[in-house]
C-alpha cells in the first residue's frame, strides 16, 4: 500500500505494510536514523517527532495513520542546528549519551511552540513522557528555559514580542527543507 | 573514509610510528553517513597511536575509551591537546581500533569501566601529546636549520621564537612521523594549563542535537539484514523444539534460524523481525531454573549467612570489642537486583567474511568483542576490525558481549552484514543485573558513644564469577564486598565475611558495582549507630574521620553546603552519607518530605566530591548530576524480581525511570585538588539511597533495610 505525506518539508511516498510504525518506516525504510526506538510501546519518548506540529511517539503510530500528514524529525527541525532548542542544548551542552536527546528536543520544540514561555510546571507536564537514563533532567530544564529566551530575542526584531508571534512548529522548525 | 583498511592495523601500529606516512588509514567515523560511500580517504600521518595529523592541519585525537554520555570522548582529546599545542576549535576525533596498545593497564584489556578513564589516561594522553609536539618541533628544527629547543607549539603551528618564523602542523606532519619516537618527554606543570581544568564543550554535542551522532542500532550496511532473538524467558532454558512456519510466511522474513541463545528471526527490517518472533511457536525446556523466585534466593543468602563466611577484612578482636560495649546493635538489610536499562536496547551488527569480521557495535569492551567475534567466526582476533560507535548509555551493562556473539553468529549463518536488535523487553529481561545482596551487620557503643567493634556478614551474588573468574581468590570476590569491608570509620575492631552466591540469574557492573548496595549498608547503618548514640548523624561520622582527610572534606564540604544543621521548612527532613568509591569521595545531603500515602519526594541533593584534578568541570558536574538521579531511582522507584526462573519486570511501565517531575534541585560542589584524577561516572551513587533512607528515619523515625523504599513501608 503506498502512503504519502509530507516529510520536513518535501513529499514522501512509502509502499510497506500499513501496520508498520512509523518509526520503524523512518529508521529502515528511509535510513533516517535520528529518532530513535527505546520502547515501542510509548513510555520513553526517544521516538518522539512532530505530526501536524504535535509531539507524537512514532513508536505506536501506524504508517497508515500518516496518509496526508506533515511530520517533522530531528533531522528536519532546521537544517544547521539553528533552532532555538538545538541552540540551548548546544549551549549548556545539555547531551550526556544523547540517545533520548532527539526525542527530547523533539518534545521541548513542540511545547515551545505552543507555549513560548513555559513555566516549571508547564515544562514538567510536557517533558514527564521522555526519560533520559543518564538524568539529564535539570539541564533540559534550563535549556527550555534558555530556548524560549532565545526565542523572544529572535522574535523581536520583527517588532512582535514573543507572545504576539504564533510560534507555530514552522516558525521554530526554521530552515528546514 | 573507508571503513575498511588497506592497511593490517595490528602490524602496523607494531612497527612503530617510523615510516609511516602515506599509508591510507581508514577508520569509520560514527556519526558520519558519507561512511557508505567509498569516499577518498585522507592521508593523515601516524604521530603515535593516539596522534595523527593530515596536510591540512586537521589534528585526529584517538580515543580508546568508549564515549557512553562520560564526556571521554572530549575529555581524552583535552588531555593530549594540552601538549600538543593544536588549535583546540580545530580538533577532531575517532574512536580507536581494538588493539593492544589501547590496553587499559588497570584491566589488561581494551574496555572503559570501574570510573577508570580519567585515572588510566591521564599520563598516557598527555605523553601521546607531548611527544607528537617534540615530533613536530623536530621537524621544523631540521626544516629551518635551528636548535629544537628555540621551537615552541602554538595554536597548531610550531614557531621559532627568535626569527617568528611559523610552519603548521599540516606542514610539518609527515616529516615529523620520520623522526623517532621521543623517549621520555617533559610534561608541562600543570600551572601552565590552558585547556586541562577549564569548562570545555562536549566534541559530541552538536551530533547529538541533529540526529548524526551514530549509535550501534544507528549502523546501516550495504545488503544488511535485521535480525531480532527470541531468548527463553526462564535463565539456563533452551529451546526444545520450535515452528516457524507462521513466522516465514510473514512477507520480509528471511529466514528463522536457531543459535545458542534461542531463535533468531532475520527479516529486510527490524519492525518485521520482531513480528516474526511473535508469529514463532517455540517449546522451552526451561531447564533446572524454572521454580528459582526472589524468594528462594533470598531464602538461600539468609541460610547461607547462618554459617561464617570467608573472611573479607579482619582488625583487633570484633567479638570482644561487642562483648565490652555499653550498647550492641544489629540489623539485616537487603538490596534487590537492578538492570541497567540503558536507553539504546542491546543491539550489534557484524559482518561476517571468509577473510574476517567487521564488528560495529555500542561496546565497552573492545578486545573482548573482538576475540568473541574472532571464536565465533574461526578468525584470528587481528581479522575482526571493531568499529566502536557511540553508546547509548552504558553503565557496564556494555561491557558484556552476548550482542556481539549474536550478530556475528546471525551474520555467519546468512553470509550479510546483520544487526541484531533487542527490545526493551529482552534488554529488561536477559540484562546481568546489578547482585542482590543480603547482610548481616552488628557493632557496639562504648559508654562515650563511640563505635568499639563492626560486624558485618555478607551473602551476595558474585559478578566475578560471570565475568572474570580467575580474579576470586579463596572464595572471596571483592567486587561483593567494597563499599562495606573497606568503610573508613575509626573503629578499633572490624570483621566482615562474605559467602559467595552463584545462582542462575547473569551478574554484571552495575554503576558503582558492589558500593552501590554496600554503600546503603553501611552508610545507614552507621547512621543507627549515630542516632544510638544520640549523636548527630554528620558529627558522628566526622568524629570517626579524623584520619581520612579526603572523606572528612567532602563531607565537610557537602554539609557546609547544604546548610547543614540550620533550620528547614515545615515537613522537610535531611539526610547524609559519604563513601570513598573507585578512589574518588562523594558525600551527599538530601532534602524531602513525604506524602501522606508514603511517597517519597526529594527537593535537593548538595554533592561534594573529591576526585583529584578535574579535567572537564561542566562534563563533572554534570556526571554527579546524573549519577544521583540514577541512584535515586534505583533508590526509589526499580528492583528486578524473579519468578518462575524469569524476570518479572518488562518495559518501563514495571521498570519506572525516574522523570524531569520527580527530579530535585541538584548542586554539585568539587573539592580543589592537585591530585592525580580519578573517576566521576559512578561515584555519586552510592550515597543518594542511604542519605534518603537516612532522612526517611529523620522525618517518620522508621528505618528502612530493604530497598527499593516503597510508599507501603513508610505511610
Amino acid at each position: 500500500m503506498a502512503i504519502h505525506f509530507t516529510l520536513n518539508g518535501k513529499p514522501v511516498t512509502v509502499s510497506v505494510n500499513p501496520d508498520m510504525p512509523l518509526l520503524w518506516v523512518l529508521r529502515d525504510t528511509l535510513n533516517m536514523t535520528g529518532t530513535k526506538f527505546g520502547c515501542g510501546m510509548a513510555l520513553c519518548g526517544a521516538c518522539t517527532v512532530h505530526i501536524n506540529g504535535d509531539a507524537i511517539r512514532s513508536c505506536v503510530t501506524p504508517i497508515s495513520a500518516m496518509a496526508g500528514k506533515t511530520v517533522t524529525t530531528i533531522e528536519g527541525l532546521s537544517a544547521d542546528r539553528s533552532h532555538p532548542v538545538q541552540r540551548a542544548w548546544m549551549e549548556l551542552d545539555v547531551p550526556q549519551c544523547g540517545y533520548c536527546q532527539s526525542g527530547q528536543i523533539m518534545t521541548a520544540s513542540a511545547l515551545l511552540a505552543k507555549t513560548p514561555k513555559p513555566t516549571d510546571a508547564q515544562i514538567d507536564d510536557a517533558m514527564t513522557g521522555n526519560i533520559c537514563r543518564c538524568g539529564t533532567y535539570p539541564r533540559i530544564r534550563k535549556a527550555i528555559h534558555r530556548a524560549s529566551e532565545l526565542h523572544t530575542a529572535q522574535a523581536k526584531p520583527t517588532g512582535a514580542t514573543a507572545d504576539d508571534v504564533p510560534l507555530a512548529d514552522s516558525v521554530l522548525a526554521g530552515g528546514a527543507e | 573514509m573507508s571503513s575498511t583498511t588497506p592497511v593490517d592495523r595490528r602490524s602496523f601500529l607494531k612497527t612503530g610510528i617510523a615510516g609511516a606516512t602515506g599509508l591510507v588509514i581508514g577508520f569509520y567515523l560514527p556519526g558520519r553517513r558519507e561512511v557508505l560511500a567509498a569516499a577518498p580517504a585522507a592521508t593523515p600521518a601516524v604521530l603515535n597511536a593516539w596522534v595523527h595529523i593530515t596536510p591540512d592541519d586537521k589534528v585526529t585525537i584517538l580515543i580508546s575509551k568508549s564515549e557512553m554520555g562520560q564526556g571521554v570522548e572530549t575529555s581524552l582529546a583535552m588531555l593530549a591537546a594540552e601538549e600538543l599545542g593544536c588549535d583546540w576549535k580545530r580538533i577532531n576525533t575517532e574512536f580507536a581500533p581494538a588493539d593492544k596498545v589501547y590496553y587499559d593497564p588497570a584491566f589488561g584489556m581494551q574496555g572503559t569501566g570501574g570510573s577508570q578513564s580519567m585515572h588510566s589516561c591521564w599520563e598516557p594522553m598527555r605523553k601521546a601529546g607531548a611527544t607528537a609536539r617534540e615530533m613536530l618541533i623536530g621537524a621544523a628544527a631540521q626544516k629551518w636549520g635551528v636548535d629544537a629547543s628555540e621551537c615552541r607549539a602554538e595554536s597548531g603551528a610550531i614557531v621559532h621564537t627568535a626569527t617568528k618564523r611559523r610552519a603548521t602542523f599540516g606542514s610539518l606532519a609527515e616529516a615529523a612521523a620520520q623522526i623517532p619516537q621521543p623517549k621520555d618527554v617533559k610534561l608541562k606543570d600543570p600551572s601552565q594549563f590552558t585547556i586541562v581544568g577549564k569548562p570545555t564543550k562536549r566534541l559530541d554535542t552538536p551530533k547529538k542535537v541533529n540526529g548524526t551522532a551514530e549509535f550501534g542500532i544507528d549502523v546501516r550496511r550495504p545488503g544488511m539484514l535485521h535480525a531480532s532473538v527470541e531468548h527463553c524467558p526462564v535463565f539456563g532454558g533452551k529451546v526444545a523444539s520450535f515452528d516457524a512456519t507462521k513466522a516465514k510466511a510473514i512477507p520480509g522474513v528471511k529466514d528463522v534460524i536457531q543459535i545458542p541463545t534461542g531463535i533468531a528471526v532475520v527479516a529486510d527490517n527490524t519492525w518485521t523481525a520482531f513480528q516474526g518472533r511473535k508469529a514463532l511457536d517455540i517449546k522451552w525446556d526451561e531447564g533446572p531454573n524454572a521454580a528459582v523466585s526472589s524468594a528462594s534466593i533470598r531464602k538461600s543468602f539468609e541460610d547461607a549467612c547462618e554459617k561464617p563466611g570467608v573472611v573479607s577484612r579482619k582488625e583487633g578482636d570484633a567479638a570482644a570489642g561487642l562483648a565490652s560495649a555499653a550498647q550492641k546493635l544489629e540489623a539485616v538489610y537487603e538490596a534487590p537486583y537492578q538492570a541497567h536499562a540503558t536507553m539504546e536496547p542491546m543491539n550489534g551488527t557484524a559482518d561476517v567474511r571468509a577473510d574476517g569480521v567487521d564488528l560495529w557495535v555500542p561496546t565497552q569492551f573492545q578486545t573482548p568483542s573482538q576475540g568473541m567475534a574472532a571464536g565465533i567466526a574461526g578468525v584470528k582476533p587481528e581479522s575482526v576490525k571493531v568499529h566502536t560507535t557511540y553508546l547509548g548509555g552504558g553503565f557496564g551493562r556494555r561491557g558484556w558481549s552476548d550482542f556481539v556473539a549474536e550478530s556475528t553468529i546471525v551474520s555467519k549463518a546468512m553470509g550479510v552484514p546483520v544487526q541484531v536488535t533487542w527490545t526493551r523487553e529482552d534488554d529488561t529481561q536477559h540484562d546481568y543485573y546489578r547482585p542482590a545482596s543480603y547482610i548481616k551487620m552488628s557493632a557496639g557503643l562504648g559508654a562515650d558513644g563511640k563505635p568499639t567493634a563492626f560486624t558485618a556478614r555478607v551473602a551476595c551474588d558474585s559478578i566475578m564469577s560471570w565475568f572474570f573468574p580467575g580474579s576470586i581468590t579463596n572464595g572471596l570476590d571483592s567486587s561483593s564486598v567494597e563499599g562495606v569491608s573497606d568503610i573508613a570509620y575509626d573503629i578499633p575492631n572490624f570483621l566482615v565475611d562474605y559467602h559467595l552466591m552463584k545462582g542462575p540469574i547473569p551478574m554484571g557492573f552495575w554503576r558503582s558495582v558492589g558500593a552501590s548496595q554496600n554503600g546503603f549498608f553501611s552508610e545507614s547503618f552507621v547512621d543507627e549507630l549515630a542516632a544510638a548514640a544520640k549523636k548527630d548523624p554528620y558529627e558522628f561520622r566526622r568524629d570517626l574521620l579524623a584520619k581520612q582527610p579526603r572523606l572528612l572534606g567532602v563531607l565537610n564540604l557537602a554539609a557546609q553546603k547544604a546548610g547543614w544543621g540550620t533550620p528547614l521548612p515545615k515537613g522537610r527532613f535531611r539526610g547524609i552519607a559519604c563513601l570513598e568509591a573507585f578512589s574518588t569521595y562523594a558525600a551527599e545531603v538530601v532534602e524531602i518530605s513525604i506524602d501522606k500515602d508514603g511517597t517519597v519526594n526529594v527537593h535537593r541533593v548538595v554533592a561534594a566530591l573529591d576526585c583529584g584534578r578535574v579535567i572537564n568541570p561542566d562534563t563533572a558536574e554534570g556526571q554527579v548530576s546524573g549519577a544521583i538521579v540514577y541512584g535515586i531511582t534505583a533508590a526509589l522507584k526499580t528492583e528486578i524480581t524473579i519468578d518462575r526462573g524469569r524476570v518479572v519486570q518488562t518495559n518501563f511501565d514495571t521498570n519506572p525511570m525516574l522523570r524531569m517531575n520527580e527530579v530535585p534541585k541538584i548542586e554539585v560542589y568539587f573539592v580543589p585538588s592537585e591530585e592525580t584524577p580519578t573517576g566521576l561516572g559512578e561515584p555519586a551513587v552510592p550515597p543518594v539511597a542511604p542519605a534518603i533512607g537516612n532522612a526517611i528515619f529523620v522525618a517518620t523515625g522508621k528505618r528502612l533495610r530493604r530497598l527499593p523504599f516503597k510508599p507501603e513501608d513508610i505511610a
